[in-house]
């Protein structure tokens, strides 16, 4: 049977952040690790994810917000490579990220030779997000379903489902991945969403891998009936 | 686009622009404040940003079924002499302020609060003119009163911050266009960029004939290539290090400059600017110092914007700069001073590109005139950071937001 419809559909959500200023400010690298240390989550998430959702289309490697800074305020090279390349996606809990987070900075502090202040105006806002979670009008109930929807949501439903849910909302996987496992029953398809290493694409790359992965898949050709 | 061109532009309208979902996000959020009446108060119906703002955002929200209204405070000449005052002592320019303008200020402010009617379950209050509306809070508990500050506060007049800190505080919250323009303060501080309406007649699309027209009536010869830049006569917007930045330019490209201002006639510092700066460009070929009346200045200026190479924004200080905005919209390479807003809308060598000084700034305009192909790839990255940042209907999201987040507490809220 082609396209048999599930019970379970795939609700297709996006979200929207509205920013607010903590008043937190740092100058160097102390004062980073210092307010990192007290901040809310929400500042955390914003900070590791503003690139992606401001400048998704300028390149396939964003930055995190602090790596930004340390490399183009404080010309600390080393650090903002090493911020850079935290694999945000193998963190689960933001609580677990703020500590590989102070763990680098602290391992930089302790053997560099001097704190660079940014110039002034040039400190870091600490800032936070509060996300407002909407529905869409797209709903899946199976593969065939779920990539014409993939092709037409916004990419801040894209963001939500894979970011937002996995990190913010602490459920340890994106949404399509725990769907595809849990209501379509393939644990394998799932897997492979699941493992690729989205920080890495622009959001509509993103879009568009997640598309390509589950019409490559034998599960997309037995929905078919092409194997 | 609207086919009829007297008609003001609807919702449907912008779909090709942001998309249909875009759209779809507004009806929802607007759903969701039924039952709430919103509320503008700023000092003018007319000039000016705020008052430009609105016009546009008013018509759209009501489309949307948002009830919403705008009101106007009323002032004396001399009341907005202070208020003037207060706008270049924010920015930080030492204007010398005396205990009688805060007198005028507050005689005017109980005049505007007896006769203001405050009908908004949220009410957006812009600007210092008339932020002691917050007077009425007592009597309105269940009002949610909102500071909008278009202004960049982060280096003022102490004094005059202070005074107007008595009543930012009263404020459920406030917003600022940036982090950078923020101060300290007890309550929260939203940071919402301002925005442009891409259908309005400074940003909507033009035929080339129009174009060559605008070219042709201030003889800007449009074979040759034009850098230009936007703003008042204003020594802020340093058009005389503009002129330098030229001269440095022209020895290597054969360009035109133009620098596009208001009429100056019932300004005195920018009379006096433009003559400076005709000044500094006596003997130099091909500069053009134009004065658009008010009149024709929207579509003039769109005109000169979308005929030029490379748009210039060489401010030694600015606001948000949505001169820039426009320029990055118009998909042009943009070479601006990382100040005020500017950095939030460019991100150098990706969107278009930061100067610090004069001779920077003339380097990375000969970088984008002798190299097309990289004007046209950061100038495509600007237009569209522009189009997912800073549209209308961004500002209308997040005007609604912020209202619904009056009411609903959390990091993470479901609608």
């Amino acid at each position: 049977m082609v396209n048999k419809k599930k019970k379970n559909p795939f609700y297709f959500r996006t979200h929207i952040e509205l920013r607010e200023s903590t008043g937190l400010k740092a100058r160097n690298a102390r004062e980073l690790v210092n307010i990192l240390k007290d901040v809310s989550g929400s500042v955390i998430y914003y900070h590791t994810h503003v690139f992606l959702q401001q400048h998704q289309f300028l390149s396939p490697e964003p930055p995190n917000a602090f790596a930004y800074w340390v490399k183009h305020f404080l010309g600390e090279d080393i650090l903002a490579e090493r911020l850079s390349s935290i694999d945000i996606y193998q963190f689960s809990t933001i609580r677990a990220l703020r500590e590989k987070l102070i763990e680098v900075i602290e391992g930089h502090l302790f053997s560099a030779k001097e704190i660079r202040n940014s110039p002034p105006g040039k400190e870091f806002d600490f800032t936070k997000s509060q996300s407002f979670v909407l529905p869409t009008s797209y709903t899946a109930y199976n593969l065939v379903e779920m990539v014409e929807a993939l092709k037409k949501v916004t990419i801040r439903s894209i963001d939500f489902h894979i970011f937002n849910v996995r990190l913010r909302l602490e459920k340890g996987i994106n949404d399509f991945s725990n769907w595809i496992d849990t209501s379509l029953g393939y644990p394998e398809l799932a897997s492979k969403i699941e493992t690729f290493d989205p920080y890495t694409y622009t959001l509509e790359g993103l879009r568009q891998n997640i598309i390509s992965i589950i019409k490559n898949s034998p599960e997309w050709k037995r929905e078919h009936g092409k194997k | 686009m609207a086919k009829n061109k007297t008609r003001p532009p609807i919702l449907d309208d912008y779909i090709p622009i942001v998309g249909e979902d875009t759209i779809d996000e507004l009806r929802l959020l607007a759903s969701r404040l039924k039952g709430k009446r919103i509320q503008h108060i700023n000092s003018t119906r007319v000039g000016g940003g705020v008052a430009e703002m609105l016009t546009r955002v008013i018509p759209l929200m009501r489309e949307l079924g948002v009830d919403i209204g705008w009101d106007v405070i009323e002032g004396s000449p001399e009341f907005y002499n202070v208020t003037k005052k207060f706008h270049n002592a924010l920015h930080g320019r030492a204007d010398v302020i005396v205990d009688r303008d805060f007198d005028i200020y507050l005689e005017t402010a109980k005049k505007y609060n007896k006769n203001t009617k405050i009908t908004g379950d949220i009410v957006f209050v812009h600007d210092p003119q008339p932020i002691a509306l917050i007077q009425n809070k007592r009597r309105m508990k269940d009002t949610k009163w909102i500071w909008r500050c278009h202004v960049d506060v982060s280096s003022p007049n102490e004094r005059v911050w202070d005074f107007l800190a008595t009543f930012v505080e009263g404020y459920n919250a406030s917003i600022f266009s940036s982090p950078k323009f923020t101060r300290p303060l007890k309550t929260p501080q939203f940071l919402i960029c301002p925005a442009i309406d891409p259908l309005s007649d400074k940003n909507k699309p033009l035929s080339q004939q129009k174009i060559n027209s605008v070219l042709s009536k201030y003889g800007i010869n449009k074979n040759k290539p034009i850098v230009s830049q936007v703003s008042r006569y204003d020594y802020l917007k340093d058009p005389a290090g503009v002129v330098e930045a030229f001269k440095m330019v022209k020895k290597y490209v054969d360009a035109q400059l133009v620098l596009i201002g208001n009429s100056a006639a019932d300004d005195p510092e920018g009379a006096k600017v433009l003559k400076e700066v005709r000044q500094k460009a006596k003997g130099l070929a091909d500069v053009h110092l134009l004065l658009i009346p008010p009149e024709h200045n929207d579509i003039e200026v769109n005109a000169l914007q979308r005929a030029s190479s490379v748009i210039i924004q060489k401010s030694l200080k600015e606001g948000f700069a949505l001169t820039v905005t426009e320029a990055l919209w118009k998909e042009k390479p943009v070479v601006a001073s990382a100040v005020g807003g500017i950095p939030l809308q460019i991100k150098s060598k990706y969107s278009g590109l930061l100067c610090h000084c004069i001779e920077g700034a003339a380097l990375m305009m000969r970088q984008f005139l002798h190299n097309p192909e990289f004007s046209k790839r950061l100038a495509h990255n600007g237009k569209m950071h522009i189009q997912r940042n800073f549209l209308i209907t961004r500002l209308m999201r997040e005007h609604m937001l912020l209202a619904l987040s009056l009411f609903n507490k959390g990091d993470i809220i479901s609608l």
